[in-house]
């Protein structure tokens, strides 16, 4: 057990401290996501390598070499100082890695550098209403006719596809083939005639959701990433990464503290809640479930380091996480009691409803990006070698 | 940076694990238990022959001075086989007494005996983590009165006690005054007992501030404890994703149910971020120890809650077979059971968790 950086590491995270005391004047204060202060601040991240850092700068990144160490470093001075970091968002996180890894050279060109300045915002459609956890058997259908593509059916859970410029969509264009193998990934515009978005308002009452339907979408035939057939492989090149951010055991240890601090003032009969011996408990098995998901974190992060194993660590992570925050913001309600009822506007409302936000939101965190039972299947099978449960044999539907 | 065991602790795991693969596999505990035998000899020479009693004494008094966290690994090892042994109060409890509270003196008459295998410990430290019914010991003037409770590893040589004032002190087992009964108990792994004291000379460790010795003591066993529980789950998931594989129902093995494989599932979410937080705990022991008290109640009250979950949901993976001494599965079941409760239950150790920060 070593839990020292080197002086080079130590060294860096004063620069990185250094830079956010110097400007974080000019951090993006909740402004729209192409506002000025946005992409200018996006645009001295990537200057200082503190975002799109390992990304080449001919498609606009920083171009340093991989760090594990540097990045998490970033992270964590980012977090510390509750400073806006680099811009994230479906295309950041998720498309541009593909694109990387398996686009062509001109598609890296046309659309990483726009994606990484903030200036192309993207959206994800991959869930339809009849394919959640068993994506691969989505329907929407893209048939190539001259040069185009005509996309017809529907994506559900689209979130911010009433934002976005673009989508990178998957969609089935070998019907004859199974399931895997008749899939592509698509990019397309969003403001593509036959594009339909409604909103979908979820238990939060927040529109952070969209269904979106295509009806006759053209979609020039070379806006298509990998072959023909492939895009389930596209899609999941890099799909282990979504899950892996889910549920960060640091946000959950400094809401904790929050928490904490919520049982202090919170009152019944006059009583701290903070003395009283249930809610103690209830908090400290929390904050123990906390602690071991942090330090599962370090373990992980040390393996990736040091080449050595961790997968099941790494694989529950998202499972613990989310049920865990889930927990956190619950118990929160349960220490305000009736308080913890109101919502919208009130005089009684603590932290501005955060928490029954938050309660709420990590619930979708739970089913959303590979459900909780999704995770239990990966845990067993891949984790623990145990064999995936038999197929029954399957009529065509009508 | 290394967030882990290092290949010199994996190391040392390996050799145990070997040692009590071949030379106590579970017909060996199973035999210990039901002939209700005091000593299991052959084990603990085994274990010092791999110099495991001298893990924490320093190499001026015959040790190989190394670290909490290795002790942590040992202990996992122990609850992985079940092992009985009195490793607890021998290598762990006992040598960090003697070091934090003991004389010069002292420390040269019992520690260099403790790392050559040549004397046992048990320890009588029940009442300082919560006294039950009339149990608790008085010094006055060298001599003990009264009774300590549930005393681990009751078959050794010596016993180190703890007093209602929260000093620590040395018995041997052959001392005048002193009445030793077993108290029959679920786990028949590591027998336990009552003392009781009738003005019993005794030798008393000399520290200055002996309270904060006893919190160490109890802070360091405690860790031991969850990691026995952690070898302890480890080894029920592996039998029950073994067990799982193999059992056929409805013409296909049960590990394909999905029903099955949730549950084995939920006990490697349960069990892995846990092991990080036992090492973590090991680690402060040694490296931070403003932050090991916290710690270390954090991991014996978490692996306490883990272990019981692993217990049960194991031991249902297993379905009928799985409440059947025949299988012999109930031995790791009371092996975490005994852990749960020893050196203080989870919810009074939570609630010093939330004292040892203020709350």
């Amino acid at each position: 057990m070593d839990l020292s950086y080197s002086p080079e590491y130590e060294a860096f995270r004063q620069d990185v401290r250094k830079f956010i005391e110097t400007n974080r004047e000019s951090a993006p204060r909740g402004e729209a996501m192409k506002s000025d202060r946005v992409q200018s601040w996006q645009k001295l991240l990537i200057e200082k390598g503190y975002t799109a850092r390992t990304i080449p700068q001919e498609y606009g990144g920083h171009g340093g070499e991989p760090d594990i160490i540097k990045a998490r470093i970033i992270g964590e001075e980012f977090a510390r100082s509750q400073t806006p970091g680099g811009l994230g968002g479906q295309g950041i996180s998720m498309l541009v890695p593909t694109l990387l890894e398996l686009g062509t050279e001109e598609q890296k060109k046309r659309f990483i550098p726009p994606t990484l300045a903030g200036e192309m915002v993207w959206c994800q459609g991959y869930s339809e209403p009849n394919a959640g956890s068993d994506l691969a058997s989505l329907r929407t259908s893209a048939i190539l006719e001259g040069d185009e593509w005509i996309v017809n059916g529907s994506k559900i859970w689209t979130s911010t596809a009433h934002l976005a410029d673009w989508i990178f969509c998957l969609v089935r264009t070998e019907p004859e083939a199974p399931k895997h193998q008749g899939i592509s990934f698509l990019l397309f515009q969003m403001d593509t005639t036959g594009i339909e978005i409604r909103p979908l308002v979820d238990m939060t009452m927040a529109r952070n959701f969209n269904e979106v339907f295509f009806s006759d979408v053209r979609v020039p035939k070379d806006q298509i990433v990998g072959k023909r057939g492939e895009g389930w492989f596209v899609a999941n090149a890099i799909l282990g990464h979504e899950r892996d951010s889910l549920g960060d055991p640091n946000a959950t240890l400094t809401r904790l503290n929050r928490l904490i601090e919520l049982a202090r003032q919170e009152t019944m009969d006059g009583q701290r809640l903070i003395d009283n011996p249930v809610f103690r408990d209830r908090m400290m098995k929390i904050q123990a479930r906390a602690m071991s998901l942090r330090f599962n974190d370090q373990r992980v992060l040390s393996s990736r380091i040091n080449n050595t194993d961790s997968r099941l660590a790494r694989m529950i992570s998202k499972l613990q996480g989310t049920e865990l925050r889930h927990d956190l913001e619950g118990l929160a309600i349960d220490i305000m009691g009736e308080i913890g009822l109101m919502y919208g506007r009130s005089d009684y409302l603590t932290d501005n409803g955060s928490w029954q936000q938050q309660y709420m939101y990590f619930l979708g965190l739970i089913i959303g990006g590979g459900t909780s039972q999704i995770q239990k299947n990966i845990i067993s099978e891949r984790g623990l070698g145990m064999p995936k449960e038999p197929k029954f044999e399957q009529k065509a539907e009508a | 940076m290394e967030f882990g065991l290092s290949e010199q602790q994996t190391a040392l795991q390996d050799n145990v694990n070997r040692f009590l693969q071949e030379k106590a596999p579970l017909e060996r505990v199973r035999q210990y238990s039901e002939e209700q035998q005091e000593r299991a000899d052959d084990i603990w020479d085994g274990l010092v022959e791999l110099g495991l009693p001298a893990l924490l004494i320093p190499e001026r008094h015959g040790g190989i001075e190394l670290g909490a966290l290795d002790a942590a690994a040992v202990c996992e090892c122990l609850g992985r086989h079940v092992t009985p042994s009195p490793f607890l109060s021998t290598a762990v409890l006992a040598p960090t007494a003697i070091l934090l509270a003991g004389s010069e003196e002292q420390q040269n008459q019992y520690l260099p005996e403790i790392a050559a295998g040549n004397t046992t410990f048990g320890a009588a430290l029940s009442e300082a983590t919560g006294a039950r019914r009339d149990a608790g010991v008085v010094a006055t003037n060298s001599k003990l009165n009264g009774k300590a409770l549930f005393v681990i590893d009751i078959y050794s040589d010596n016993y180190l006690v703890a007093d209602t004032n929260n000093r620590l002190h040395i018995v041997p087992s052959d001392a005048n005054g002193l009445t030793i009964n077993t108290l029959p108990q679920i786990d028949r792994t590591r027998p336990i007992g009552e003392i009781i004291f009738n003005n019993t000379p005794v030798d008393a460790l000399v520290a200055e501030d002996r309270g904060s010795a006893l919190r160490s003591v109890i802070d360091i066993g405690r860790i031991m404890i969850a990691a026995d529980t952690l070898g302890a789950s480890q080894e029920m998931l592996d039998q029950s994703v073994q067990y799982a594989m193999e059992r056929r129902q409805f013409n296909r093995v049960i590990a394909s149910f999905q029903a099955v494989k949730h549950m084995c599932a939920e006990m490697a979410a349960e069990i892995e971020p846990s092991r990080a937080l036992l090492w973590y705990a090991a680690h402060t022991i040694d490296e931070d120890p403003e932050e090991s008290h916290l710690n270390a109640c954090h991991a014996k009250a978490h692996l306490s809650e883990v272990g019981s979950f692993v217990g049960k949901t194991a031991t249902i993976v297993h379905g009928g077979m799985g409440f059947t001494d025949l299988l012999g599965l109930h031995y790791w079941f009371k092996r975490i059971g005994y852990n749960r409760q020893i050196l203080g239950g989870p919810e009074s150790i939570r609630e010093e968790a939330a004292r040892a920060q203020g709350l």
